[in-house]
């Protein structure tokens, strides 16, 4: 084995190609995934995101990336490589790598890391996340407004705070419009089975909801209810592909703009470590184009987006009371990052129990 | 429709899936041969159909490919096993990584194309026939086939001279060899067909439950189809019943969340497997039934003797 | 043309040493030209599997941490398999001895004391041999097979953890996110060396390894093991119950998986999540077969697989290849492995004429 080994690093040495330290003077950029880049929902978007930073700065840097990291042990190393093979920028694009993120960045002082959606920071760790939820709210005025029977679907993939915050969202949006309105949520238990989220769509309208939107990766949910002929909102990406008589807007996860900015700081040397949450106002989320819907609900949703936009509505302003009846935020009282980024309970008007 | 009526139409396409691979692997079973790479083969079926599906425009053209993929997989699984008798197990295991792997590769290309579905085909006067006739009779082809396959494999297991042999031969490949029958190719036709059983259950994934192609999209499904073949103890009408339970489980507890019935959805996620666990042990209590259904030859390596 | 296998009076000493290399040259091979052919560099993607990452120090310590839970669980199981019990659940089992050791620090957060790491590793393993005695008792007791209830029970133990973790266990000062609280340092199994981060879950992969090979070599109950194994009635004429020998390997491989699960929490990620193993339980038995169930065999088995991994990383990054061709390259690899085998206890004959091997059928 050693002699074999020993033949081919002199080969490799000979060819000239060991990958040693290049000299090229192109910045690193790299990316660890949790997913497949092709998984069609929360990695692609970070690709793509990606792609654009390449597209913009690529006479400046070069990026790199490791797909379908497990958490654990195993991001540890994958981010340790990275921040070895020469990586200035490091975006940890997924909750679970928190703790790795935070461990590495301690031994790389001199490398730069960027969490997504956690909350521990350092010196050379920032955290940046994207506030989903306003999409949503725009999402639960629309369901409001086209639902006939006042009920709509929710698949939901696991009870974390993002999700949670999602739906309460959703339910605002919606009561804001409609008093009565009602969701049913269903747990799915993973973020990626086609099979079982279409299963989840067929078991909620078979209970009678006529609006489906999911906080899962899959286009099947939209496709389950284009068949049924329902509407639906689409998750990470613009699905409209999956339902084009039945998509009436989706979350678009965009974070190319964000990427942008920071390796941008980066390159300038004014970068330092911040926690982001950016909004539809700074572009990291946008709402793929309204459609299938009357002129008068697109007027609506475009009206909601814009004074979300302006930081004239907030979707968590009170009065809002919690599920139980008891009151949560006053009149006017808005509520802060921690409490929604923390996010453990439910508002008024969710038929489910979250497990506590 | 009614809502039983649209629970059991959900029940009937996640159950098909996971009985049509289940009754594949219970023949190659009851020949000797233990392929855990069912899961392997199943992603190949369902990434050659769509691809098939999207290249020639016919969701039967799909199907065929689906299942030629399979079979085609299984192949390298018969030649490592049968011919190099290399370790079944393990060689099962390396086929679903192979698996996973190669159908990401090739389904790179197809990443977010729509799927066509594959139509229902209503039998005339039998489709009319109230809750029955909409249920069963207005299905898919796919459907159909593991009705037939279902039918066959009985037949063919229990009634003719070929299945006699078949069961011959992984119950003591010694005493069947000395019979006669030629066990290696016994057993490389029983693994073809549990590989274009697969790839068939495959294609259902990416032509009728869910028509799309997305990386691992079996998502574990496989793996159920191998439990089912334990489950029934290698008898393929429970194979059937056995996929129905654990399918109608899983569809019943998603009713059970969306209704709000207020326990954690994680014990709800839990009851299909708890399920079969619990039904499995009622079931298993005669002893001499079991071991007379048990191949005994299983997953043990045969080289004739010169 | 076909292939014939003679089965040999003895099994081939050079061959069970010669047949890996035969595999590892075969792979190099084929899957120089598959690199080639994907239009990669074939030399830099082979040096990026195989010797990257033996080239640093670092490195190596991951491969340790890779590999440890692989071999200790794969270890357990050999003697399952060998017994001819199949236990393929021992995900579930590294699971549930995860949660069990883990519950003393996140139970008992404040509690510091030089007893609390063995405590936990004891607890680990009795929590991973309890969930594996319910196929056993099914099996010993109520005739149930083991394949289906161990198979189903991970994905119970699953819920439960991703349970635990969202709800009771939760960390309180954790955002309402997934995980436990991040262990008190006396929780915490120490680094084995200073270069690196390889704990000591490696030192009792390496024990257990060489202890079962000495059981399995030199001891009664390594040869009740192998004549149970082997055949059930020759084992009752030796005394041996094989309802006893279902209790011992099963709650012997859950012990494994569980110490297994309750190192990898402590040593390698010091907190509870909802997902603590990619699949380690099962990856485990493809180890155990590579490794011939020898538990030394198993050790090497364990370190190539997870050097696999490692150089799949290493060839994302040098040649840009996705993780997929990574997964594809690791499947040959275990396929030439499997295969070659064959070398030691066949002749292995490609026979090129029809007529000439009846002809020797027919001399016979």
């Amino acid at each position: 084995m050693k002699k074999l080994l020993v033949a081919l690093a002199t080969t490799v040495a000979v060819l000239g190609i060991a990958p040693a330290a290049s000299a090229q003077e192109k910045a690193k950029i790299c990316f660890i995934y949790v997913g497949s880049k092709t998984d069609g929902g929360w990695t692609q978007a970070h690709d793509i995101g990606r792609q654009e930073l390449e597209k913009e700065l690529g006479d400046k840097i070069e990026t790199q990336f490791l797909e379908n990291v497990p958490e654990g042990p195993d991001a540890e190393r994958a981010i340790e490589r990275l921040a070895r093979s020469g990586c200035g920028l490091i975006f940890t694009t997924s909750f679970g790598f928190m703790d790795a993120t935070i461990k590495i960045a301690a031994k790389f002082p001199d490398v730069k890391f960027e969490h997504a959606t956690g909350y521990k920071t350092a010196p050379n760790v920032a955290t940046y996340n994207s506030r989903f939820y306003e999409g949503r709210y725009i999402q639960g005025q629309i369901a409001a407004k086209m639902s006939e029977k006042g009920v709509a679907g929710y698949i939901a993939s696991f009870p974390i705070p993002e999700v949670v915050m999602g739906i309460n969202a959703f339910v605002i949006g919606a009561r804001a419009v409609n008093p009565d309105f009602k969701i049913k949520v269903v747990w799915a238990n993973t973020w990626f089975d086609p099979g079982k989220e279409a299963d989840a769509a067929k078991a909620l309208i078979d209970q009678g909801v006529d609006i489906i939107t999911q906080h899962t990766d899959t286009t099947a949910p939209m496709q389950v209810a284009a068949e049924r002929g329902i509407k639906a909102f689409g998750q990470a990406s613009d699905m409209i592909a999956a339902g084009p008589q039945t998509q009436l807007t989706a979350i678009v996860d965009t974070w190319g703009a964000y990427y942008v900015k920071r390796t941008k700081a980066f390159l300038d040397g004014t970068w330092s470590t911040s926690s982001s949450w950016d909004g539809l106002k700074d572009g990291i989320l946008t709402m793929a184009p309204y459609t299938n819907m009357p002129d008068d609900v697109k007027a609506m949703a475009e009206e909601t987006e814009a004074k979300i936009k302006s930081g004239e509505l907030k979707p968590f302003t009170g009065p809002l009371n919690k599920q139980d009846g008891s009151p949560w935020l006053k009149e006017g009282e808005t509520a802060d990052d921690a409490t929604l980024l923390g996010m453990n309970f439910y508002v008024e008007g969710v038929d489910d129990k979250l497990p506590q | 429709m009614g809502i039983v009526e649209a629970i059991l139409f959900s029940v009937i396409t996640a159950a098909t899936p996971l009985v049509l691979a289940a009754l594949g692997e219970l023949v190659a079973e009851r020949s000797g041969v233990l392929n855990l790479g069912v899961e392997g083969m199943m992603i190949m079926g369902a990434v050659c159909a769509f691809a098939a599906t999207q290249l020639i425009g016919s969701p039967y053209a799909g199907i065929l490919a689906g299942i030629a993929a399979g079979a085609v997989f299984s192949l390298l699984f018969g030649f490592l096993t049968l011919t190099l008798v290399a370790n079944q197990v393990a060689t099962g295991l390396a086929l679903t990584l192979l698996g996973l792997g190669v159908s990401g590769m090739l389904g790179e290309s197809f990443l977010g194309m729509q799927g066509i579905k594959l139509q229902p085909i209503a039998i005339p006067l039998l489709s009319k026939i109230p809750v029955v006739g909409p249920l069963l009779f207005r299905q898919d082809a796919i459907f159909y086939a593991s009705v037939a396959i279902l039918v066959g494999v009985h037949l063919f297991l229990f009634k003719s001279r070929a299945g006699l042999k078949l069961r011959a031969v992984g119950d003591s490949h010694s005493s069947a060899h000395a019979l006669g029958v030629n066990v290696i190719r016994t057993r490389y036709l029983a693994v073809l067909f549990g590989g274009a059983c697969a790839g068939l259950a495959g294609a259902q994934l990416s032509l009728v439950y869910t028509p799309q192609w997305v990386e691992n999209m079996s998502a574990g499904r496989g793996w159920i189809a191998l439990a089912l073949v334990v489950f029934a103890s290698w008898r393929p009408w429970r194979v059937v019943a056995g996929g129905y339970l654990f399918g109608a489980v899983s569809i019943s507890q998603l009713h059970a969340q969306a209704f709000g019935i207020g326990i954690p959805s994680q014990f709800l996620t839990a009851l299909p497997y708890i399920a079969t666990i619990v039904v499995l042990i009622l079931i298993s209590h005669n002893r001499r039934m079991t071991l007379i259904n048990t191949p005994a030859s299983l997953g043990k390596p045969f080289v004739p003797d010169r | 043309m076909r292939i014939e296998l003679e089965k040999r009076a003895k099994a081939s000493a050079l061959f069970s040493i010669l047949s890996p290399f035969i595999a590892l040259a075969l792979t190099i091979l084929f899957g120089g030209v598959m690199f080639a052919l994907l239009g990669k560099n074939p030399v830099t993607a082979l040096y990026s599997f195989f010797v990257e990452p033996l080239s640093e120090v670092w490195s190596l310590h991951e491969l340790a941490i890779k590999a440890a839970p692989l071999i200790l669980i794969g270890v357990g199981l050999s003697v399952c398999f060998r017994s001819n019990n199949w236990n393929i659940g021992a995900e579930g089992q590294f699971i549930m001895g995860a949660i069990a050791g883990s519950a003393l620090p996140v139970l008992f957060y404040d509690w510091q004391s030089p007893l609390l790491l063995p405590l936990m590793m004891l607890l680990g393993m009795i929590g991973g041999a309890l969930f594996a005695a319910i196929p056993a008792f099914l099996k010993a007791h109520m005739n149930t097979n083991e394949i289906l209830t161990s198979l189903m029970l991970v994905y119970v133990a699953q819920l439960f953890l991703d349970w635990l973790v969202r709800g009771p266990w939760r960390n309180p000062q954790g955002m309402n996110f997934p995980e436990t609280r991040t262990f008190g340092a006396d929780a915490v199994l120490p680094e084995m060396l200073a270069s690196g981060r390889m704990h000591w879950g490696f030192a009792f992969a390496i024990v257990a390894a060489v202890l079962v090979w000495f059981m399995m070599r030199y001891t009664l109950k390594g040869f009740e093991i192998t004549v149970l194994g082997q055949s059930e009635r020759a084992g009752r004429f030796a005394g041996f119950s094989s309802r006893k020998m279902i209790w011992f390997s099963m709650l012997f491989s859950g012990a494994l998986a569980g110490l297994a699960g309750i190192s990898e929490v402590s040593g390698a990620m010091q907190q509870l999540r909802p997902v603590i193993s990619p699949g380690y339980g099962f990856t485990a038995i493809i180890v155990a077969f590579l490794g011939r169930l020898n538990p030394l065999g198993i050790a090497a088995a364990g370190l190539v697989l997870a050097l696999t991994y490692l150089g799949g990383e290493a060839a994302q990054l040098s040649i840009g290849v996705s993780d997929k061709v990574t997964r594809v390259f690791q499947g040959l690899l275990l396929f030439f492995v499997l295969s070659c085998d064959a070398l030691i206890h066949y002749r292995v004959r490609l026979v090129w004429d029809r007529f000439a091997a009846v002809k020797t059928e027919e001399a016979h």
